[in-house]
């Protein structure tokens, strides 16, 4: 066991198995089962299955209240996002054996469409959840935003102390990087975290370019520390983008989510509604 | 002037206000006479919004004035109300120069021309009227005035070049306030350190020199006062230091002339007359109390005032120091009066030899006593507790296992490995089955250190047994005091700072030592760099190897956190060993086992991973949250979530803190072994409960020294938010607050700035509501040992 147990391995994949059985026993239970008219949600064991699978949607619904509750007791909300995650999972076999395997273009099919692009958005959740807390890391390196965010202050000083001992060439390279390094903006920005039109990288390179065309040699140490100071404030900005792009993405899907999920709930509602008074 | 007055009272300090106002409810006729203008100058010249402690806590208050902690103004604000409503016949500008006349018939002359006479007289003029001042013949320009030698208002002030003389707590306080108020302020102590001061001002000003609020000339003296600038005398040779003003803050001490002439005698050497035990002096008729008097705390000035007229009457009071001691010790079987129960209790316990009756009666206060029936229980193995049990009665046993049990007679204390070792219980403790119950003195820990910080012969008794007991919780219970008494006479008690070695790869020596508080690692050279092998905690010993197989020192032991070792000499603990075969194998095994887990060579990850988290203090947490950043989602549910449970202040800062590989150690309490935030807390307002929460009671007064103490920066000092609506209005109407979000707490008189800090969750059902609201199993919260082990075992 290592110090930190991850939510797919909560209890020893406790919901893993037990989502697990219950596909099996819904599996078998429908493959036995064989109607006259066929398999579809009108008969008992398809209003068995489209029961449970509506608790659990309900039920993995409450997760988003559970999880904001915080009140006292034993339970952990890591068993619950375990939970969800598997028993989610297996709406997939449910709710489609529920189905028949009977489409149209009608609401029922549509509620049945909204639940998997809301299991796809959550499975996107499992992998991104796996994915990019490591590659955060990784990316600060023990740092904080806090921590790179105030050194980059202090460099923007320090290359604006710079830039008077330099001769003015070097201050459109300065201005370059003190107006045009933007960290964040708009959702593609954010979610793209390119650096490619970052001010401090040009001004960086274009300090470079003049620091060559230098003859004095005091003139040359104080161009190496302007540059240098650029340089690291390219880099740093270039992490920091990299740190909200990764968030967003680690965050984005639940904006699928959870939007979908009240619409899958709203359809849902519609769904039941309509086949016990019309059909 | 025909009046005969019963008592006069000279001074309208704490002291002589409060006897004025006993007086006055019993209708004993007086006067009081105060050389101001107003009631009680020295509180009145302190600085303006001056917070006023209430010390000591636990003495009760005895007089009609209310006091409590609280602002200087509306301290005196009381006063002036209770003189008004009690009708105290008070004299201002009136300061006396002479008392003639003997008891029954004193004649008291004022400098204004005024007599009065009374059959009694009170001198409660404290000591700072007679302020100590720099002398102009050896410190020129010292009269210019420049200097002055209080400060009312540090607002008075605004960047000025400001010298503060002195290094007691007026002159710090001065000093940080002034610095504070956009001042550019030098102070100068004539030491190479503060040590004059109380502990919260010694890490006031230590903080504020360090953050180059103010500065420091430390060795310095002043040699010369010029018009706008002071010269000082420091190692480094002369230097001058511009000045707007000079403030000196020299103490003060006995208007010696005026309380001689009084009939005050002062014995060789000593700073204060000396009184009897009912406060009266030399001269019959004329009683001394309060800061003249020796006692310079308010409370107790109060008291004596109090207490001296019921003396003077002769309808003498009980002390209100005596009277709560009879109540605690109703619960002792046959107790009959306080002198004399003091009396048994010193006789009976060796660790109060050293203290005086009174001293013994104030440190009662503090101590709980409890009785206890045969078989109930004093404490309980595993529980957290550092307070310290001393056996009056009766004896305890100490069922060490089922065949081997301890016995305890009286006198005897235990639970002093709680206290210096700040973990939990290692056993429990009952009163003696076959007995007729037993009565233990049970000592909260702050008293117990002050116990033995103030008396060698108490420091000397309790080492000597914490030895022997942990030798025998650890080693082995066979063990007999008289097996070890060689081994401990010849033991001595170290201490290491972070990072000190106590054993080094490759020395010779054959010491064992016995880590007492803190912890320690164990690591050995690998090419260049160590590679940490263990985590010892305090309780284990170390360097048997050496001692056993007669080699040279085969890994380095290093303190990660302050620690203290006792370190026992290898013969003789060699030839302990050979006598004691049982012995012999304990540590035999010990050895063999530790041989073997240092073979496996460690894995480097997990050696670094160690180093890492003892490297940022977790060797002294006893319950820290480590995150994995693998698992972090960085979705601050666990700030969120501490901040919803507890009054919208989150006590944990996720992001921050010290991070390495996946592994981050958040900015929240470690609830360290021994806290360093217990360390200076006024009102005692932090607590450890049984299950290990330090936490803050609701005593908090505000000060800021745990959080200016924790060097984790855990604590922090905030008002509260407003409450805040449910969660479904936010969660459906999106109104008010979500979770873990607050309005900014506004500060208000009601609302102070109050240590905030985590407690556990202790109020709440299943555990700190951090862990349970992560998501993805990203938060764990525990002590180094389980850390450690479940990181071995889980790479």
């Amino acid at each position: 066991m290592s110090a930190h147990v991850s939510f797919l391995a909560h209890e020893r994949f406790k919901w893993f198995k037990l989502s697990g059985w219950l596909c099996l026993i819904a599996i078998v239970v429908y493959s036995w089962y064989a109607p006259i008219g066929g398999r579809n949600g009108g008969t008992w064991v398809g209003y068995g299955l489209g029961t449970i699978g509506l608790l659990l949607i309900l039920w993995l619904a409450w997760l988003g209240v559970k999880k904001r509750g915080f009140s006292s007791g034993s339970h952990s909300i890591k068993g619950w996002t375990s939970a969800h995650v598997y028993l989610g999972l297996s709406l997939i076999i449910i709710a489609t054996l529920h189905t028949g395997f009977e489409f149209g273009w009608n609401v029922h099919t549509l509620a049945y469409a909204l639940m998997m692009t809301v299991i796809a958005s959550g499975a996107y959740g499992v992998f991104a959840y796996l994915r990019y807390p490591r590659l955060m890391s990784e990316n600060m390196s023990g740092a904080s935003a806090a921590g790179l965010k105030k050194e980059m202050t202090d460099l923007d000083a320090r290359i604006a102390r710079l830039t008077q001992r330099l001769p003015d060439s070097f201050a459109e390279a300065a201005r370059s990087s003190l107006d045009n390094t933007r960290i964040g903006g708009g959702f593609f920005a954010l979610l793209g975290g390119s650096s490619a039109g970052c001010g401090s990288a040009r001004g960086r390179d274009a300090a470079r370019a003049q620091a060559a065309q230098l003859t004095d040699p005091g003139q040359m140490t104080v161009a190496t520390e302007f540059v240098s100071s650029l340089s690291r404030k390219a880099e740093i900005a270039s992490r920091l983008r990299k740190d909200l792009s990764y968030k967003a993405l680690m965050d984005v899907w639940l904006w699928l989510h959870v939007p979908l999920t009240l619409g899958l709930i709203a359809s849902l509602a519609a769904h039941v509604l309509i086949v016990f008074f019309y059909w | 002037m025909s009046e005969i007055y019963e008592i006069a009272i000279v001074g309208s300090g704490p002291a002589g206000a409060s006897a004025a106002a006993r007086a006055a409810q019993l209708g004993v006729s007086h006067i009081l006479l105060e050389r101001t203008d107003h009631l009680s100058d020295t509180i009145f010249k302190y600085q303006r919004g001056k917070y006023v402690m209430a010390t000591p806590d636990n003495l009760p208050l005895q007089s009609d004035l209310r006091f409590e902690a609280d602002t200087r103004e509306n301290i005196l604000g009381w006063w002036d109300d209770g003189m008004e409503q009690f009708g105290v016949n008070v004299k201002f500008n009136a300061e006396v120069t002479s008392i003639e006349g003997e008891k029954g018939d004193f004649t008291i002359s004022t400098a204004a021309g005024d007599s009065f006479k009374a059959r009694h007289v009170i001198l409660g003029i404290g000591l700072q009227g007679n302020l100590r001042q720099l002398d102009a013949s050896s410190i020129p320009g010292a009269d210019n005035g420049l200097t002055e030698y209080q400060l009312d208002d540090p607002a008075d002030y605004w960047d000025k070049d400001i010298v503060v003389i002195g290094a007691g707590d007026a002159a710090i306080e001065n000093a940080v306030a002034l610095a504070q108020n956009d001042n550019r302020v030098t102070i100068v102590n004539r030491k190479r350190e503060f040590a004059r001061a109380k502990a919260g001002n010694i890490s006031l000003i230590l903080t504020a020199i360090k953050d180059e609020l103010l500065e420091c000339a430390y060795n310095a003296s002043p040699v010369k006062v010029n018009d706008n600038s002071m010269v000082l005398k420091t190692p480094e040779g002369e230097r001058v230091v511009p000045a707007d003003r000079v403030i000196a803050r020299l103490g003060a001490i006995a208007p010696r002339g005026f309380v001689e002439a009084a009939g005050g005698v002062f014995e060789d050497g000593a700073d204060y007359p000396r009184v009897n035990e009912i406060y009266e002096s030399d001269r019959p008729g004329v009683f001394i109390i309060g800061a003249l008097a020796g006692y310079p705390l308010i409370k107790h000035c109060m008291n004596q005032g109090y207490e001296v007229v019921h003396t003077i009457i002769g309808d003498p009071v009980e002390s209100i120091v005596r009277q709560e001691l009879a109540k605690k010790f109703t619960v002792i079987p046959g107790y009959d009066d306080v002198q004399s129960m003091l009396e048994r209790i010193k006789a009976a316990v060796p660790l109060f030899q050293g203290l005086t009756l009174l001293q013994l009666g104030e440190f009662m206060l503090d101590a709980d006593i409890h009785f206890r029936k045969p078989g109930e229980t004093f404490m309980e193995k595993d529980e957290a507790g550092d307070s310290l049990f001393v056996i009056h009665e009766g004896s305890v046993e100490i069922p060490v296992t089922p065949e081997k049990v301890f016995h305890l007679d009286q006198g005897a204390f235990f639970g002093e490995m709680g206290l210096i070792m700040g973990r939990r219980r290692t056993a429990t403790v009952m009163a003696d089955r076959s007995g007729q119950g037993a009565v233990c003195i049970e000592i909260p820990r702050t008293a117990a250190l002050k116990l033995i910080a103030s008396s060698p012969q108490a420091k000397k008794v309790m080492d000597d047994t914490a030895i022997l007991r942990q030798l025998q919780t650890f080693l082995s219970p066979e063990l007999t005091a008289d097996d070890l008494r060689e081994v401990i006479d010849a033991a001595t008690p170290k201490s290491y700072s972070r990072g000190e070695a106590l054993i080094e790869e490759g020395d010779e020596g054959d010491s064992l030592y016995v880590i007492r508080s803190g912890s320690c690692t164990v690591s050995r050279k690998v090419g260049n760099s160590d590679v940490v092998l263990a985590y010892v905690p305090a309780g284990q010993f170390v360097g048997e190897m050496a001692l056993l197989y007669h080699q040279t020192r085969s890994a380095t032991v290093r303190a990660n956190v302050p620690s203290e070792a006792v370190e026992l000499d290898g013969a003789l603990f060699r030839s302990l060993l050979d006598a004691n075969p049982k012995l012999r194998a304990i540590v035999d095994a010990k050895a063999r086992e530790r041989a073997e887990e240092n073979q496996k060579q460690g894995d480097d990850d997990i050696s670094r991973k160690i180093e890492f988290l003892t490297s940022v203090g977790l060797g002294e947490a006893t319950n820290a949250i480590v995150i994995d950043e693998d698992l972090c989602v960085r979705c601050d549910y666990c700030e969120k979530a501490c901040a919803d449970t507890h009054d919208g202040v989150s006590r944990l800062d996720r992001a921050s803190g010290p991070t390495y590989a996946n592994l981050h150690v958040p900015i929240s309490c470690r609830h360290c072994e021994q806290p360093h935030c217990m360390a200076d807390c006024p009102p005692n307002a932090l607590q450890r409960d049984p299950d290990g929460a330090v936490y803050v009671n609701e005593t908090c007064i505000g000060c800021g020294n745990c959080a200016r103490n924790c060097p984790y920066d855990a604590i922090s000092m905030s008002a509260l938010p407003a409450p805040k609506g449910g969660l479904f209005s936010w969660l459906l109407f999106g109104g008010g607050f979500g979770p873990g979000e607050a309005a900014k707490p506004k500060k208000s008189k009601e609302n102070k700035e109050m240590s905030r800090k985590c407690d556990l969750c202790r109020d709440i059902d299943g555990g700190p509501n951090c862990v349970k609201a992560c998501p993805t199993g990203a938060v764990i919260r525990m002590g180094p040992e389980d850390l450690f082990k479940r990181i071995r075992e889980g790479a």
